[in-house]
């Protein structure tokens, strides 16, 4: 017997998809999706798809159990929505589908209409190993890596209970079976550099960073997607700049005056270092409430923007992320000054509802 | 092909169960592999099914859980004469005489219960029949445009009325003779011998009146259904201007409703009297010394309960025994119901020896209301720790409520009533004289779940092409929502 089902579950894959880029909007904003990641899966609840009925309001309803207790014993944990019944149906089932990474980017990608990139840089050419070193689920019968296959079959037998010691018969089935494969070991066709610098001055609260934290997620995600490597950096500062890694980005917390030039001299001094722009695609992210410290240190900003970052990079961005204290003055005094630029783009981040559209600005120039 | 192996088993338990008296469908038994098994479920047992996301859906959900290790499918069985039962590849021994013997209780019931009179018996085929017109209907007006009207049927395909599953039906086809009779009888005009004397036979004003009258029992008949329909899916087949693929896709849905129905009303008594008959052939006749432990084990996961939760495979079967030895003891009657004295009501046995029989009368007659309000007793409830449970808002936890007798046998007739569903009805199929659907929800003391509701009117404005109305009660308020491309709320009382 064939599988007839893959058909119809084809499609209901497909309408799961459509759901997630319906409430993309809504994911993007959800940080627990960003704590999620397990290797490169994440796991989307998507509660909607279900056919309606005319169904009793679950929480009114209740029901009849059997067992030990009091009255007052708790039986079941209350669910905020689904169908419960008499109790002999199996529970509410929302639905969580895995997706990996790469397809949230191309979701993401679709969505927000972004352009893939067109990057610089050369072109390096994909070896191959000619020894087969991997494990895949599928492959031609004649590579089936036997032990592994019964490996898996014994562990899914375990799972299920069928197992029987005494009786060790072991049927694989075709999810279980392993083969031989001969990995092709692509060297990187792209390079990326991914430049993070952040305000941690005082006014830059909590929340300040956790939009930065979900909008930079988002970000490496589509870069990721566009690039085979990147190499990402994290500067932050305060008066003065210093690199940091990426836990350390996300929740250290400084106070004291802001001199923006500090943390782009600092950036400067990495890609000179590390990231000749004629081999590497440079991106800079940088995250400030606007309030610099002086118009001159603006001023040698804007000097190092124009005579070091916007000649050589694929992308300067600047994300104005509101607090209550900034004024907000460097995104004007960008805007007055090099407006006109190809590779500058600047984006207002008021609250975290707008981190959708500030990607799309970001990343919708496809350079 | 079954090994002889198992073949053996069938053979032998077929007999044994014949000889306790069980009478059943002949019954087709084939093994396949889990991935197999969990496609099957996911059709609901019928191995060629219309093509529809919703498969897909349940398919995603049962292997996920089965590759978690949560749940595993033993067996199923497929109402059909003959029956079809699968089996597991890979199961033990044991397992596989249990679930031979259970499948044959199942394929008892359904050919003896009285809900299942009505049932088409050669669903199999009728499925892969539904299956064929739904694939040519794709292939003439696209996929999209058929699953869209597939998940509009869907919606409401637990609208029927439950109470008709075991009598005549009413198809659901306009008879074409009964539109021409009633075309011919408006004719106002009486037949005159003579050209001369038609004006003295059909004076104007006479017929006028009859013009009239006609026109008054035409909107006579408009006001429909002349009594509340519980079965919204015939309604729209008889009413509802649908193209002629669309009132079919119709039907089929309808069709399969009434053909699970029946399961659904009898779940708590089916598996119980095939977990009875599974315990009662392996035990009595077919384990062998070195089974007997992995027996206990299956069949104790089998009816194992949790707290949140009712078993009806445990519930069921506990029901069958505790009435076979109260009719064996003669624990029943008015003397019996009269006895105060506790103690004289344990040890009452007057050796009547009538459980079997019983039994087998109940498996014919009830269903699961009927065999829930006739025999749950007090002492049943309390011997089995049954109780009733609620939500509580402010723990966000289903506490246990009570373990009062009659609270626990209200609550369990509540949700067992029209399966557990709310009961809608179609009251007016002409509202306002604007050809709207007014449809009114029979509160029983508990709400809709709000938001699916006003998307099944939605679905059945779809269907019905114009304003769809639904009187409900909501905390306590009387409100009418009218799903006219959106959905809108008004508060009545």
């Amino acid at each position: 017997m064939i599988l007839k089902i893959e058909q119809d579950w084809g499609r209901f894959r497909e309408i799961v998809r459509g759901k997630i880029r319906e409430n993309l909007r809504k994911y993007i904003v959800h940080s627990e999706l960003i704590g999620k990641k397990g290797k490169d899966l994440v796991s989307i609840p998507v509660p909607q798809i279900e056919i309606p009925h005319f169904v009793h309001s679950p929480q009114k309803t209740g029901g009849v159990g059997q067992g030990e207790g009091e009255e007052g014993t708790p039986v079941a944990i209350g669910e905020t929505d689904g169908d419960r019944h008499a109790g002999n149906q199996p529970g509410a089932h929302i639905l969580e589908v895995e997706l990996t990474l790469d397809e949230i980017a191309r979701i993401l990608g679709e969505e927000l209409e972004l352009p893939n990139v067109e990057p610089r840089g050369r072109r390096n050419i994909k070896s191959y190993t000619g020894r087969y070193t991997n494990i895949h689920t599928t492959g031609p019968e004649s590579l089936k890596h036997l032990k592994r296959t019964f490996k898996e079959a014994l562990k899914r037998q375990i799972i299920a209970g069928s197992y029987d010691p005494e009786n060790p018969v072991i049927i694989p089935t075709s999810e279980d079976k392993r083969y031989k494969s001969r990995e092709p070991v692509e060297e990187p066709a792209f390079n990326a550099a991914v430049i993070y610098m952040m305000d941690v001055s005082g006014s830059m609260g909590s929340e300040q960073k956790e939009i930065v934290r979900v909008e930079s997620f988002w970000i490496d995600t589509w870069l990721k997607h566009q690039y085979k490597g990147v190499d990402t950096r994290y500067i932050v500062h305060d008066a003065v700049a210093h690199e940091v890694d990426r836990d350390v980005f996300f929740r250290i917390r400084e106070s004291g005056g802001t001199i923006i030039s500090s943390a782009y001299k600092l950036c400067r001094k990495i890609i000179d270092e590390h990231y000749p722009p004629d081999e590497w695609n440079i991106y800079i992210f940088h995250f400030s409430d606007g309030d610099n410290w002086s118009r001159d240190d603006t001023h040698e900003c804007i000097e190092i923007l124009e005579e070091a970052f916007l000649p050589s990079v694929n992308l300067f961005c600047y994300g104005q992320v509101e607090s209550p204290y900034g004024s907000g003055q460097f995104y004007y005094d960008l805007e007055d000054n090099l407006g006109q630029k190809e590779n500058l783009v600047l984006s207002k981040i008021p609250d975290k509802e707008a981190i959708y559209d500030s990607i799309k600005q970001f990343l919708g120039k496809g350079r | 092909m079954l090994s002889s192996e198992l073949q053996n088993y069938v053979d032998v338990i077929k007999q044994h169960a014949l000889e306790y008296g069980l009478d059943f469908f002949e019954v087709i038994f084939e093994v396949i592999d889990f991935e197999e098994m969990n496609m099957l479920a996911s059709y609901g047992g019928f191995p060629v099914r219309y093509p529809h996301w919703r498969f897909g859906m349940e398919y995603e959900r049962i292997s996920k859980s089965y590759s978690y290790g949560l749940h595993r499918i033993y067996e199923m069985v497929i109402n059909n004469d003959p029956c079809y039962a699968y089996l597991l590849k890979g199961n033990t021994d044991i397992d596989q005489k249990l679930v031979i013997a259970h499948v044959y209780g199942h394929s008892d019931f359904f050919k003896n219960n009285f809900c299942f009179s009505g049932t088409n018996r050669k669903m199999l085929d009728e499925m892969a029949n539904h299956a064929v017109r739904i694939r040519r209907y794709i292939d003439k007006y696209g996929y999209g445009e058929v699953e869209s009207f597939i998940d509009a049927c869907l919606s409401i395909e637990d609208l029927i009325d439950i109470h008709s599953t075991f009598i005549n039906r009413r198809s659901g086809k306009k008879s074409v003779l009964e539109e021409d009779e009633s075309e011919r009888k408006t004719s106002p005009k009486l037949r005159s011998p003579s050209e001369y004397l038609e004006d003295y036979i059909n004076p104007a004003d006479f017929i006028e009146w009859q013009i009239g009258k006609a026109e008054e029992e035409k909107a006579r008949k408009r006001n429909f259904p002349e009594s509340p329909e519980r079965d919204l899916l015939l309604f729209l087949l008889e009413n509802a201007p649908l193209p002629e693929w669309q009132r079919d896709v119709l039907s089929m849905v309808r069709e399969e409703s009434y053909y699970y129905a029946p399961q659904i009303q009898t779940k708590i008594m089916n598996e119980g009297w095939a977990s009875y008959w599974h315990s009662k052939l392996l035990t009595e006749r077919v384990v062998t010394d070195k089974e007997v432990i992995d027996y206990a084990d299956h069949h104790s996961g089998t009816l194992a309960t949790s707290p949140g939760a009712i078993n009806p495979y445990k519930l069921g079967v506990e029901l069958f025994r505790d009435i076979e030895d109260r009719w064996n003891k003669g624990k029943f009657g008015k003397d019996y119901e009269e006895c105060d004295d506790i103690e004289e009501k344990r040890s009452w046995d007057k050796k009547l020896g009538l459980g079997r029989e019983k039994i087998f009368e109940v498996r014919r007659l009830y269903s699961d209301i009927t065999f829930i309000d006739e025999f749950l007793t007090e002492d049943f409830c309390r011997e089995h720790g049954l109780f009733t449970y609620a939500y509580n808002r402010s723990t966000s936890m289903y506490e246990i409520e009570s373990r009062d007798f009659k609270k626990i046998k209200e609550k369990l007739l509540f949700l067992l009533t029209n399966c557990g569903r709310p009961i809608i009805e179609v009251v007016d199929g002409n509202y306002m004289n604007r050809g709207e659907i007014y449809l009114v929800h029979r509160h029983e003391g508990v709400d809709l779940k709000l938001d699916w509701a006003k998307d099944v009117l939605n679905q059945i404005g779809k269907i019905w092409t114009r304003p769809v109305h639904l009187e409900t009660v909501v905390q306590g308020k009387v409100k009418v929502f009218t799903a006219d491309g959106e959905v809108k709320e008004k508060e009545v009382k």
